[in-house]
């Protein structure tokens, strides 16, 4: 049995330690908001935060995070930084298929809670890990650069 | 929200649950009943099944093939050559021949691998130019067009000329690389099947559903799913999908899901046709154009699928934004023993794009000319014929995007300073290239009138609640938004009370397919005039519904025979300019800026347009020097996003662009088409960037970093 800690709740699961944890959020737990572009670790799509820490859940078997602390994007949903980064999305007009996004607005509210305030470079190299077919990136970027402004403070590292 | 001015951005429909994630896509779906679908593909090019054995199945699982099928055993898109299920010949590797289904995915796989096949293996044809040689075998030329002065007369010109300059150039695949990959649920019913997946085109699907279950009207239903991009790539692909889990639905059934992983969806998926375009050009002695002859190949792949029509956009636009004296043009679809080819953003056109405006910047270096100025002499002007004897009718606002981009990038001393900059610079060089284009919106021909006839409908419920009812899918190209908007300020309600939702074809008549640059333009219209309708008859609290038809406005009558008429009823046009910096050592080439100027009629919302613009655009840049994709023996070479390389957040700089404004009668507010349009351009800018840097001729694209460096070697041995 592998526990670990789901958007903040205690949580055990009997799948083998090598499934995918993609997989038990998606499968186990329901959670769709966690996607799967590649399924390979190229695209993002899938990125949760692992203690903290950004992550491709495609690429994580469950047995190498027993006890860990997980968050995918219904975890952050309710917080003030997703508000920030929601509307910010929305105002830059970052979101067309919308496939890439969660995965995006999870790098983001990485990079801006190391980086409260980051370069137009540096927002570019914090998302490079997470691909997105539709936009070319620039209006994701100008939601980021408006989240940073906008929420200000809000970021303060941790 | 009221709107006045329709360009004003207003926030997309779908936001909401797509930056949440909480909107289910077709992978997020699960109904009860439901087991999963894994399909034997063909592991040979090109042969004969002399037969098949299954493993032992678990109880459970079950396999459906040909047998299953009630109607005939084909995808009905155009021609009838692509089989549901291939049980005789296969012609490609990866051709689905049977589909394994049952609750583990994990036991399907397994299950996969076990499944034995004795076939007879056939001579395949792997690359284009080998079924260039073999064009009159049987069955290699799948299709083919000629049009233009005739030959006799372009070869009197030609014996008056100075010189006659002949160029090949060859364009690769494209992937899509849509993010979601493509996906399809069979919901079987007691009485109905519903067909729900990821998808451009509903009743292309519906359709291809009615022929393969040889069914009633009633006993299909099509439901698009939100879908995680298309760019064609979900246009007539799923169609294929749709038939092998509504057969397998039916067979088993249950409710069967068919997903694809990245590397079976790059693999076996459409692609853009990889072509070959030959020009034959006839100059003066002071270097201006007499005559040009174009022939067009396009790799179809192995089933002809859409290849006809992709071949008559290439060729409507083998002229590129020019008039020439005297023009003649021919083109073939030929067949190869490869994944088919299909739909992909600009169908057919990209490829002609850059090879003209290749040929057009090489011709202008012979004339010692600056490429912009020599390709500003050729450019058509309002009233000008066409190639096929149409009409460009309405204004033509090139020459002042042109200027506007000479002022913005600082043309004339970017080029000098770049000069100096390559002469003091032995590793990195410079460049500036530009690119002219259009697009022409909607079907081409009489497309629309003979094929499509569009249907609109309007639904006001009693609480006077406004719904679209439209068969067109947002993909995330916006038109939720946008054709929301058209109807809600034609109503003058405020925009978020006007509904559309995902549309399932028990309840939305044929608006036509979500392809050709149509949507805004052509169905947009037709929402605007049901609007219009529906104000005059407005009755507070009552349910209401109306509808509104397409209605051809004729112009120059299209023959696809003689290949002469108006071949599109409206056209938008574009202009980029591209910076770039080369590494010679290495072969990398950074974009370093990027303008871009277009034309679309009128725009529906900025916001909307800035990311058709910012998206189409880092496609058509990556077509030209980033994405490389290649078959060997039949088989794709790259399966993994990585290998493939499609532009990251580094790979992009920001754009600047501008629309303008030039409405068009028969739009909405004015409003052509755009999604294609801006992705047309990137490749041959970023071309005659490189060459600018360069002071090279390239006569391919992708322009890889081998390929650069290949071309400084050779040019190290001519000057050495
Ligand atoms: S699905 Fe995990 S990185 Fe693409
Ligand atoms: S919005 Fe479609 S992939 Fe990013």
């Amino acid at each position: 049995m592998i526990k670990f800690n789901l958007n903040g709740r205690k949580i055990e699961t009997d799948a083998p330690p090598t499934a995918r944890l993609l997989d038990v959020i998606r499968e186990d737990f329901t959670l769709i908001g966690t996607k799967e572009g590649c399924g390979e670790g190229e695209c993002g799509a899938c990125s949760v935060f692992v203690n903290n820490l950004l992550q491709n859940s495609c690429l994580i078997p469950i047995g190498s995070i027993d006890g860990a602390e997980v968050v995918t994007i219904e975890g952050i949903m309710e917080s003030d930084q997703f508000k920030i980064l929601d509307e910010s999305y929305s105002e830059a007009g970052g979101v067309q298929c919308g496939y890439c996004i969660p995965g995006m607005v999870m790098a983001s509210a990485a990079l801006l809670s190391q980086n409260p305030h980051p370069s137009e470079d540096e927002i570019r190299e914090g998302i490079s890990g997470n691909l997105c077919r539709c936009t070319g990136y620039n209006m994701i970027v100008e939601a980021i650069n408006m989240a940073a402004k906008k929420g200000d403070g809000l970021w303060k590292k941790q | 929200m009221n709107l006045k001015n329709i360009s004003t951005s207003v926030p997309k429909k779908d936001h909401k649950g797509k930056v949440s994630g909480q909107l289910a896509y077709i992978s997020d779906v699960k109904v009860e009943n439901m087991v999963y679908g894994v399909l034997y593909r063909s592991p040979i090019a090109y042969g004969k099944i002399k037969s098949i054995q299954l493993p032992d199945l678990p109880e459970g699982y079950e396999a459906v093939g040909a047998e299953h099928i009630t109607g005939p055993n084909y995808v009905k898109i155009i021609k009838e050559d692509q089989p549901i299920f291939a049980n005789e010949w296969v012609n490609y590797i990866g051709e689905p021949i049977l589909m394994l289904v049952g609750k583990d995915l994990d036991i399907l796989y397994r299950l996969l691998d076990e499944v034995k096949m004795e076939l007879e293996e056939h001579q395949a044809i792997f690359t284009l130019d080998e079924a260039i040689k073999q064009k009159s075998s049987p069955g290699v030329t799948m299709a083919s067009y000629e049009f233009g002065e005739s030959l006799e007369s372009i070869s009197a010109i030609e014996q008056g000329a100075c010189q006659i300059i002949e160029e090949e150039y060859n364009t690769g695949y494209q992937e899509h690389v849509y993010l979601e990959p493509q996906g399809m649920l069979g919901i079987y019913k007691e009485d109905e099947i519903v067909v729900q997946g990821s998808m451009q085109c509903l009743y292309y699907i519906k359709n291809a559903l009615i022929t393969a279950l040889a069914c009633g009207d009633d006993d299909v239903r099509v439901v698009q799913s939100p879908t995680g991009g298309g760019f064609g790539g979900k246009e007539e692909f799923p169609s294929m999908m749709a038939c092998h889990v509504a057969v397998a639905a039916k067979a088993v059934k249950k409710s069967v899901m068919l997903v694809f992983d990245r590397s079976e969806d790059m693999v076996v998926t459409t692609k853009r046709h990889p072509a070959k375009l030959k020009y034959r050009t006839a100059l003066d002695k002071e270097g201006n154009i007499m005559s040009m002859c174009v022939e067009v190949f396009l790799d179809g792949g192995a089933n002809v699928g859409l290849s006809s029509v992709v071949l008559q956009r290439a060729l409507l636009n083998s002229a590129g934004v020019y008039k020439i004296p005297h023009f003649h043009a021919k083109g073939y679809v030929l067949k190869t023993n490869t994944v088919p080819n299909g739909a992909f953003r600009g169908f057919g056109a990209p490829q002609s794009f850059a090879g003209i405006e290749s040929h057009i910047g090489h011709l202008s270096k012979r004339a010692n000319i600056d490429p912009l100025d020599y390709k500003r002499k050729y450019l058509v002007q309002q009233g000008d014929p066409t190639i096929t004897k149409g009409n460009f009718r309405d204004p033509i606002l090139m020459e002042d995007m042109i200027e506007d981009l000479l002022n913005a990038s600082n043309y004339k001393k970017k080029k000098a300073e770049f000069q100096t900059f390559n002469q003091q610079n032995q590793r990195y060089k410079k460049g500036i290239g530009t690119s002219l284009f259009l697009h022409g919106c909607g079907f081409t021909g009489s497309g629309e009138r003979d094929h499509i006839k569009a249907k609109v409908k309007l639904y006001k419920s009693k609480d006077n609640q406004v719904s679209l009812k439209i068969s067109n899918s947002d993909m995330g190209q916006g038109i939720f938004t946008t054709l929301s908007k058209i109807v809600a300020k034609e109503l003058d309600l405020p925009y978020e009370e006007v509904l559309y939702p995902y549309p399932d074809t028990k309840e939305v008549p044929d608006s036509g397919p979500t392809v050709a640059s149509r949507t805004t333009m052509i169905v947009g219209k037709l929402l605007e005039r049901a609007a219009k309708k529906l104000k005059a008859q407005w009755l507070t609290g009552v349910e209401q519904e109306v509808t509104e038809d397409y209605v051809h406005r004729e112009m120059i009558p299209w023959d696809e025979k003689t290949f002469t008429g108006d071949a599109y009823p409206a056209y938008s046009w574009g202009v980029n300019f591209v910076e770039v910096e080369v590494d010679t050592l290495t072969g990398n080439v950074k974009l370093e800026k990027v303008y871009a100027n277009y034309e679309v009629g009128k725009v529906i919302d900025d916001r909307v347009m800035k990311g058709q613009i910012d998206g189409g655009l880092a496609q058509g840049l990556a077509y030209g020097y980033l994405e490389k994709m290649t078959s060997k023996e039949g088989r794709i070479q790259q399966k993994s996003i990585t290998d493939y390389g499609p532009p990251t957040s580094m790979d992009v700089v920001t754009i600047q662009s501008k629309v303008f404004d030039n409405p068009y009668a028969d739009g909405p507010y004015g409003a052509k088409g755009a999604g294609e349009l801006t992705l047309i351009g990137g490749a041959p800018a970023v071309q005659a960037a490189i060459e600018d840097a360069l002071q090279t001729s390239f006569q391919q694209i992708p322009i890889t970093p081998e390929v650069i460096i290949e071309s400084l070697w050779m040019k190290e041995g001519e000057e050495g």
